[in-house]
């Protein structure tokens, strides 16, 4: 009964989602005031209905309902509660609505919180969205039904997929989904923005807070699953250049370039075409990576089942919206106020070089992505593209973005001196230019590379604490007043001082793991022992251990140093017995300077285990690092001026350049 | 004018990669497929002892003879196999294709057993106990087959166990255009 209601609700909010799809459409073209607010109740009704079909599903995984073949397919009784709830998601049917869901919330937020649009552009927004979540919902209808019922049904279901069930991975989905679908609301306030014909200051104003939410999210999801990646996959690495890592690192490219440009617009009003183009690009990005993942046109660990039907489904809804989006783009984006001439030197020319780098990255990883099913299909030949074309293209072209970064902050608007900005940055420069020193002359002296880039992270913290400290005039003026200047700086600044810094920690770690990381790899017999940089490991034994619902072989392996014990590693290697599959899990013990990382791999009593060591300096940084880049996120989206509701100065703005088309309507204050 | 085309650039790209995309659904291909690098090269050494007693040991004449010839890596111990065994036995019988089938790091006595309780489709049957000649061949697994012409040239490397869609598309004509 529960599943038909929750079938039910996701047919009706199909319904909604196409009234609020259409008819604020036509309140906004005719001025109609009724129909435009329609979009508001439709919106938060959808959100109602998919939240109904929602928890539906997520009842049917609870009490293992069996009679639901997507409940039979991924979950098992034996399940722990959490995995059963995590479940509802990890697989294609449920994360689709999952997704779904998230679009119908931001499209309610949207209703929520945009009191203080302009009727039109709220109302185009609106239904923008909801075109977007119809289409998802008429997926998930006709191609992907989560509560398809099965008669008889089995006793017993064929477990959630072994690697999913795992508090990292069980998170990732949904945090990385309220990433790519917070980008909907961009790619919604774009369009509309090309149907109203006016891109402004206001507009700007609007889009960055939805962008900014959607970016923090995407971070934190990103860096989610690199974690999960680091110490589930057991190969001690934490980003493989994967296609579906690569599908959630594009938007993130373009959401980053996003979040700069639309500074320029709202301070400059400029840059006004490019912006509205990368919100398109943001959530197409986004897309595309769905599509990739799954329908199968590209292999990956990650990958879903996959199935060519739906493939073509997303192929053709992709191509509606990105297609609809930048055709849209093509006719009406001329007709915007170019933004005028800048000089290169000042801040918005620096925002426009970051930019043009980050979206020459995106780029890079699109094409690196691609560019094995563009030979396949032209030449039949297979190739693979992994770290050494991301090694040798993305890591270099950083170079000059994260040497910029710094300087940027520096440069008034409008027109600036390089000179005496680079001199305020002279401590960071002779700072990180010893440390890269340092790590070349003592750590190793073989690879300069991963020095210079040791050298850019080391940049990058110093550059943002001095950039602070000069905001607040720091042991300038007397310390009172440089209290006062913090107390007055806006959380936009602080937030990006965090973020800015937070990307040096990110660098370190990835730097340090990658290039100066000890291993060792040792088959083992109980009473052996092993040692990794002064610390000697010792296998003390290997038993069975039962999980709720896997069977795993447990070592401990004693570490000590210089005589001392230090601590217990206990990896596992777990076998999941509905699916027959192994997982290893890792023994990571960390001091957030390093961590030494243990892995149980095959062996038997008589020839010993197969044990891996890594010593992974600095590894930790990367992970803390990208939490506190959201966290800047989060506290640049707390600022008062980037509100919502905050009062702006739309009225007193002239209106953009004379266009056909879309009514610019009354708007509230 | 050509500001205008600027604009009509993302669209354009969208166009190209939604063509390539629409084209690799169509196609059906596996992007999981492995390439082989013994497809065009004449095929490896082959010097087995026979599986079979009193048969002779398999060498490398029996690749140049002028006529298509099979070969088909399996072992009793490989599920896989099981699954192709049927179709080879229909090749052999109906199609009249020679196959040699080699038992890659098999007891002979447990493969010649598998052979006897599910049929033997192969004219030749060879041992190769330590898996020299599978690392020769490139092997990765069991089962994988090749296809080789009448000068002795591979043209068809299949991991894994062979479809019946490969029979019907790719191994009937294979013997076909050769014969």
């Amino acid at each position: 009964m529960i599943p038909e209601l929750g079938h039910f609700a996701l047919i009706l909010a199909l319904v909604v989602a196409l009234v609020q799809g259409t008819l604020p459409l036509v309140g906004a073209a005719k001025g109609d005031d009724r129909l435009m607010a329609l979009g508001s109740t439709a919106a938060l009704t959808q959100a109602l209905l998919v939240l109904i079909a929602f928890a539906a599903l997520t009842q049917a995984y609870v009490t293992s309902d069996f009679s639901v073949v997507n409940v039979v397919a991924n979950s098992h009784s034996a399940k722990p509660l959490v995995y059963k709830i995590t479940g509802v998601w990890g697989n294609h049917e449920g994360s689709m609505l999952l997704w779904a869901l998230i679009l119908a919330l931001f499209g309610a937020a949207v209703a929520i919180f945009g009191a203080n649009l302009p009727d039109t552009l709220r109302a185009r927004v609106l239904a923008i969205q909801a075109l977007i979540g119809t289409g998802f919902l008429a997926f998930l209808l006709f191609t992907s039904n989560p509560f398809e019922r099965l008669s008889p049904a089995p006793p017993d279901g064929n477990g959630l997929n072994p690697l999913l069930q795992d508090p990292g991975l069980a998170f990732h989905p949904p945090l990385l989904y309220l990433g790519y679908v917070g980008f909907s609301v961009t790619y919604a306030f774009a369009i509309a923005a090309l149907l109203e014909g006016r891109v402004d200051p206001a507009w700007a104003r609007w889009v960055r807070p939805w962008t900014l939410a959607a970016w923090c999210f995407l971070t934190l999801g990103i860096a989610l699953g690199s974690w999960w990646a680091y110490y589930i996959l057991g190969w001690g690495g934490f980003w493989f250049w994967d296609p579906v890592e690569n599908a959630s690192l594009m938007p993130w490219l373009a959401g980053t370039a996003l979040l700069h440009s639309a500074i320029v617009v709202e301070k400059r009003d400029a840059l006004k075409s490019w912006t509205v183009l990368l919100a398109i690009l943001a959530f197409s990005l986004s897309l595309l990576g769905t599509f990739l993942v799954r329908s199968g046109v590209l292999t990956s660990v990650h990958a879903f089942a996959q199935d060519p039907a739906r493939g073509l489904y997303i192929l053709g809804f992709l191509i509606a919206v990105t297609g609809g989006g930048l055709a849209l783009y093509a006719w009406r984006a001329p007709k915007l106020s170019p933004g005028g001439l800048f000089q290169p030197v000042s801040r918005e020319g620096a925002l426009i070089l970051n930019n043009l780098l980050l979206c020459t990255l995106a780029v890079t990883v699109l094409l690196g992505t691609l560019y094995p099913l563009f030979l396949d299909l032209l030449t039949g030949n297979k190739v693979s593209v992994g770290p050494p074309f991301f090694n040798a293209t993305f890591v270099p072209l950083c170079a000059p973005l994260f040497a910029a970064l710094c300087v940027g902050p520096f440069l008034g608007w409008k027109r600036a001196e390089l000179w005496p900005a680079l001199t305020q940055l002279r401590l960071a420069f002779f700072v990180s230019v010893a440390a890269a020193v340092v790590a070349a002359a003592v750590v190793d002296s073989r690879s300069t590379l991963a020095a210079v880039a040791f050298g850019f992270g080391v940049w990058l913290i110093v550059g943002s604490i001095v950039e602070f400290a000069s905001r607040i005039r720091l042991a300038r003026v007397p310390w009172p007043e440089s209290l006062r200047r913090l107390r007055a700086t806006p959380r936009a600044a602080i937030g990006m001082t965090i973020a800015h810094g937070a990307l040096g920690f990110v660098v370190l770690g990835s730097v340090a793991t990658g290039a100066w990381h000890l291993e060792v790899i040792e088959t083992l017999k109980p009473g052996e022992k092993t040692h990794i940089a002064g610390y000697d490991v010792t296998l003390q034994r290997v038993e069975n251990v039962q999980g709720p619902n896997y069977v795993a072989e447990r070592a401990t392996l004693a570490v000590t140093t210089g005589g001392r014990p230090f601590t217990t590693l206990q990896p596992e290697r777990r076998l999941f017995v509905v699916q027959r599959r192994q997982i290893a899990e890792t023994a990571i013990q960390t001091n957030l300077l390093r961590d030494l990382y243990a892995t149980l791999g095959e062996g038997d009593p008589n020839t010993g285990w197969v044990i891996r060591l890594y010593l992974n300096p600095l590894a930790p940084w990367i992970w803390l690092g990208a939490a506190l880049c959201a966290l800047g996120g989060f506290v640049s989206l707390s600022d008062r001026r980037l509100r919502i509701g905050a009062p702006t100065r739309f009225r007193a703005r002239t209106a953009g350049p004379g266009m056909t088309g879309g009514t610019r309507g009354p708007r509230s204050a | 004018m050509t500001r205008r085309l600027l604009f009509l650039l993302p669209l354009a790209s969208l166009a190209l990669m939604a063509g390539f995309f629409a084209w690799s659904l169509m196609a059906g291909r596996d992007p999981a497929a492995i390439g082989s690098v013994m497809v065009g090269r004449p095929a490896p050494r082959l010097d087995l002892r026979a599986l079979r007693d009193g048969d002779k040991p398999l060498t490398d004449a029996l690749l140049r003879s002028g006529k298509p010839v099979i070969v088909n890596f399996f072992a009793s111990w490989c599920t896989p196999c099981l699954a192709e065994h049927p179709l080879f036995t229909r090749l052999a019988q109906r199609d009249g294709a020679v196959i040699v089938g080699i038992a890659w790091k098999n007891k002979p006595e447990e493969a010649r057993a598998w052979l006897a309780k599910l049929g033997d489709p192969y004219l030749y049957a060879g041992l190769d106990f330590d898996g020299k000649t599978g690392l020769d061949w490139g092997l990765s697994g069991v089962p994988e087959t090749y296809l080789i012409d009448g000068t002795g040239i591979v043209r068809y490397h299949f991991r894994g166990p062979v479809t019946e869609k490969d029979v019907t598309d790719v191994i009937i004509p294979f013997l076909k255009a050769k014969q």
